[in-house]
């Protein structure tokens, strides 16, 4: 059995979106190693709970990496300190005793705070309704097998298609853009013969729409690719410049 | 008076959905954009449903709990989806598909229904293909597919280890092109209280904004319900944490029976629980069952070494494993259905084989098939199931942990059942339609098509059945009739009574102010449900279980906590509405169990199986859908209604993975 560990956990508290946050500091003892991430933050909120204070709003949902709810700033980085894993997947074997955690929102002007670590990430739903989609009917479209697509194209297609919407490649971009998840459902679609006909418009449909929702541009810091917890990788960036340019020249 | 017409359309079972189809009302184009419907979720069901009724030209309004259509728990769906393409040339058709359901289900769902599923569900393949839903191909560029349990055919579509994900964003796409069109309007964030009657009709919704706390009213010609199972009343299930049963129980409140509370699906490849901090519990896919096999040791002795941690699975040679699945159901082995693997489990932990420091664990192995295809191949199939499992546990499943003779043993995973799926659900008549109406019910919150047990790679199929070509033609019949029915004001006095009463409830779940908080009571209810309504259910434990609840309800309004206000989120006021209706559907799923004095699919009565514990179904006292008509929260028993079953096209038999 591991030995169980005691910390500190700094973690940022905020009414809400118009009202001035602050850190708050908690004392956690005797936390066991098997113990995830988001089940620590409920230890903490039943301690306050029993304190008669208000617990610590946290997004989350499926508990097991794939809904794209959970998100967090954890000592400075988007879904803490493991590669390739979210948030709810993080394991306080992890952390060392007498450590200090601090655990922020994700920080982005695209991303207002609603409630201490909850964020507003409907300009995600937003940028998908500008073209995130093949439009098809609902109906009787032709048989599935009746296009063949080569394995290499699905298995990128579905690997871009990975993206759980989370946001902490705009949490950890410098300029806060939402590039990788833009291109990510743009390559996911582009490459698919299913998605080719409204390729170039969906490419630009989707990132002026990413612009006028204040989220910045891409400068190729790769910082996306580093902290996403599903490794979309930024050659979906160099696919999505790439439709856009031809976008703008069809113009 | 409750009316279970259940309204199965005439004709032979392979006609009767076309025959529906070419008969059954419909609204013009002009008449579809003067009708609002309300559907509730936006998970597989409520998304493809709203994207299709949307598309249509109905007016449409979406809600869902979470910040976005996307987090629906659908998403978390690892295996598949089932289809009848026979693109495999294994023999597999409609017929089959629909043949191993109904037996999957033990034989207690509704064959017309179960056909017609088994029908659309090829169309589903092909218009999750048409929105770029990136399914596993084979090098020539055709579909690949997978074997799951309860079929001896492969018919299940995939994408990775995250079908549920793709298939939900797939129809999240169609959802969000419409938001975009704007025959959609999406409210996000909300969670719904209640429905609204008026004149016996479904009017409307009481929603509560999640973010400012206030209470909303929305109107529309229709309510259609697509807001999940009940798993998370026991606690601890592969339900994500959010998943809650206050939008179907507000239903049943209101007059909708409610049909088979007690067939509950319990996984039995789930990571075993380690601690009482444990929040959820994590499913590994049923496809592994394809490749892994499952085995306890023969020897109590080493059981006991296992428990104590001085063995470790890998120590334990090949001579002295018992693969009992392959034992004791030589036709279908480590691919039998959920129901009959997990309470196979149960058998041998209880035994005392079972592994883990608790004993409540049994192994699933690997170093079979890493021998028989390689360690690639197994890495490819099954790579990110194996990531997940080390960062949870900490043990790789693909590591070699000893060589003897030229044998390899590798770690072998630790699995364990777990609460699941919920069969049972809103009793919903042929087209979708509740016992109110007006009020649809599609997915899993209805009860229509898995029976007492849901075969893996199922789910998907029915919610996108329901949602995409289902509902959106059944939910025509009856607004047809309502073209002349003007739009609704929320002024109404039954919206404004049914918000008053909500405001009443929050007002005394404020006021309590007690010193337990919401988790601490809901653990308990936990408990309970697992402990007397869980694998194995008796007269005697279903009673005592029925006891406990009540004394849990007693202790939520006497003693329960909510710190903060009724204004703004607070997300322990979201909890605690959720789960009053939790100590509900404990109780029904109590009383149910108790009335079905026989032991079929995900129920398994003690007291009914055969000398070699196989489940002992009744078909001459329990052949019918239980249905359940609300009384009062916790005055009166509910009053039972039968729905018989009729079987035209299938034998009805009992259920044989022996041979």
């Amino acid at each position: 059995m591991e030995k169980n560990i005691s910390f500190k956990l700094k973690v940022w508290r905020q009414n809400g979106p118009k009202e001035k946050g602050r850190f708050e500091i908690y004392e956690m003892k005797d936390i066991s190693g098997d113990t995830s991430f988001l089940e620590m933050l409920d230890i903490l909120n039943e301690q306050l709970v029993s304190q008669r204070k208000e617990p610590v709003a946290f997004d989350h949902d499926c508990r097991e990496g794939i809904c794209g709810m959970c998100s967090l700033y954890i000592n400075g980085h988007p879904h803490g300190p493991a590669s390739a894993a979210t948030t709810c997947q993080i394991y306080m074997r992890r952390f060392k005793d007498g450590d200090t955690i601090t655990v922020e929102p994700w920080r982005s002007a695209g991303f207002p705070v609603i409630k201490d670590l909850i964020v507003d990430r409907t300009s995600y739903d937003k940028i998908m309704q500008a073209g995130g989609f093949v439009s098809v009917r609902t109906g009787a479209p032709q048989d599935a097998n009746a296009i063949l697509i080569p394995k290499p194209i699905a298995d990128e297609a579905m690997d871009a298609a990975s993206c759980i919407g989370c946001g902490a490649c705009v949490a950890a971009c410098k300029n806060g853009s939402a590039m990788l998840f833009v291109s990510a459902k743009v390559s996911q679609l582009n490459l698919l013969p299913q998605g080719k006909p409204e390729a170039l418009r969906r490419a630009k449909a989707m990132l002026s729409k990413m612009d006028e929702l204040g989220f910045g541009n891409c400068t190729n810091t790769r910082a996306c690719e580093a902290e996403c917890p599903k490794c979309i990788s930024i050659s979906n960036i160099a696919r999505l410049n790439r439709d856009f340019i031809k976008a703008k020249l069809n113009d | 008076m409750i009316n279970l017409d259940s309204k199965i359309p005439e004709g032979p079972i392979a006609e009767k959905w076309t025959n529906y189809k070419a008969h059954q009302k419909l609204v013009n184009p002009a008449n579809k954009r003067r009708l609002d419907v309300i559907v509730v979720g936006t998970g597989l069901a409520g998304a493809s449903a709203a994207a299709s009724l949307g598309e249509m030209g109905f007016r449409v309004f979406n809600f869902c709990i979470q910040d976005s259509p996307r987090r629906a728990h659908s998403i978390a769906a690892q295996g598949g989806i089932n289809a009848a393409k026979n693109y495999q040339n294994d023999g597999d058709s409609v017929y089959r598909l629909f043949y191993d359901t109904v037996k999957g289900g033990d034989y207690r769902a509704r064959e017309a229904n179960v056909y017609r599923l088994a029908e659309v569900a090829n169309a589903i393949i092909d218009q999750c293909v048409a929105q770029g839903v990136p399914f596993a191909r084979e090098y020539g560029g055709m579909l690949d597919n997978r074997s799951f349990g309860g079929a001896q055919v492969s018919r299940t579509f995939y994408a990775k280890g995250q079908t549920g994900q793709q298939l939900l964003l797939g129809a999240y796409s169609a959802l969000s092109r419409q938001v975009g069109i704007g025959t959609v309007k999406l409210y996000t964030r909300y969670e719904m209280l209640d429905v609204v009657l008026v004149e016996g009709r479904a009017r409307g919704i009481i929603a509560r904004n999640l973010v400012t706390g206030k209470l909303e009213r929305f109107a529309a010609h229709a309510v259609v319900i697509a807001t999940g199972g009940y798993g998370n009343a026991y606690f601890l299930s592969t339900n994500a944490m959010g998943c809650n049963a206050t939008a179907a129980v507000s239903c049943y409140r209101k007059g909708a029976v409610f049909a088979n509370p007690a067939f509950v699906q319990i996984h039995p490849t789930c990571i075993p629980v380690h601690g009482d901090k444990q929040s959820k519990l994590t499913l590994m896919s049923e496809s592994l069952r394809n490749d892994g096999r499952i085995w306890v040791p023969k020897k109590k002795e080493d059981a006991e070494k296992l428990q104590a941690g001085t063995l470790k699975g890998s120590d334990i040679p090949e001579e002295d494993r018992d693969y009992y699945l392959e034992r004791r159901y030589p036709a279908f082995g480590n691919l039998v259905p959920r129901d009959v693997a997990s309470r196979a489990a149960k058998e041998r932990c209880d035994a005392g084989h079972g592994v883990n420091n608790t004993g409540l664990a049994v192994f699933l192995d690997f170093s079979e098939a890493i021998g028989r295809l390689g360690l690639d191949v197994v890495l490819q199939r099954y790579g990110n199931l194996f990531d997940m499992y080390e960062e949870i546990t900490d043990v790789n499943p693909g590591e070699l942990a000893r060589e003897v003779n030229g044998v390899k043993y590798y770690n072998p995973m630790m699995i364990y059942p777990a609460i699941h799926y919920t069969m049972g659900g809103i009793w919903v008549d042929y087209e979708l339609q509740t016992t109110i109406k007006g009020l649809f019910a599609i997915g899993e919150c209805n009860f229509s098509d898995h029976g007492a047990n849901r075969l893996g790679a199922s789910a998907l199929m029915q919610g996108l059945a329901d949602g995409y070509f289902v509902l959106p033609y059944t939910i025509q019949n009856y607004l047809a009739d309502q073209i002349t029915v003007p739009r609704f004001s929320t002024d109404l006095p039954e919206f404004a009574e049914a918000e008053k009463a909500w405001h009443n409830r929050i007002d005394k779940i404020m006021s309590i102010q007690g010193s337990k908080s919401v988790d601490t009571i809901h653990k308990k209810v936990g408990h309970i449900m697992w402990e007397y309504m869980g694998m194995g259910r008796t007269k005697e434990g279903l009673q005592k279980g029925l006891e406990e609840l009540k004394k849990a309800r007693h202790e939520y309004e006497t003693d329960l906590f909510i710190p903060g206000s009724k204004e703004g989120m607070n997300i322990e006021l979201e909890k605690a509405i959720r789960l009053y209706d939790f100590i509900l559907i404990g109780e029904l799923v109590a009383h149910d169990a108790l009335n079905r004095e026989e032991s079929c699919g995900g129920h398994f009565r003690e007291e009914h199986q055969t000398e070699e514990g196989e489940a002992k179904r009744d078909d001459a006292n329990y052949f019918y859908v239980s249905c359940w008509e609300y009384q009062g929260d916790d005055k009166t028993m509910p009053v039972l209604h039968k729905e018989p079953l009729v079987y035209e096209a299938i034998k009805v038999q009992t259920r044989n993975y022996k041979a």
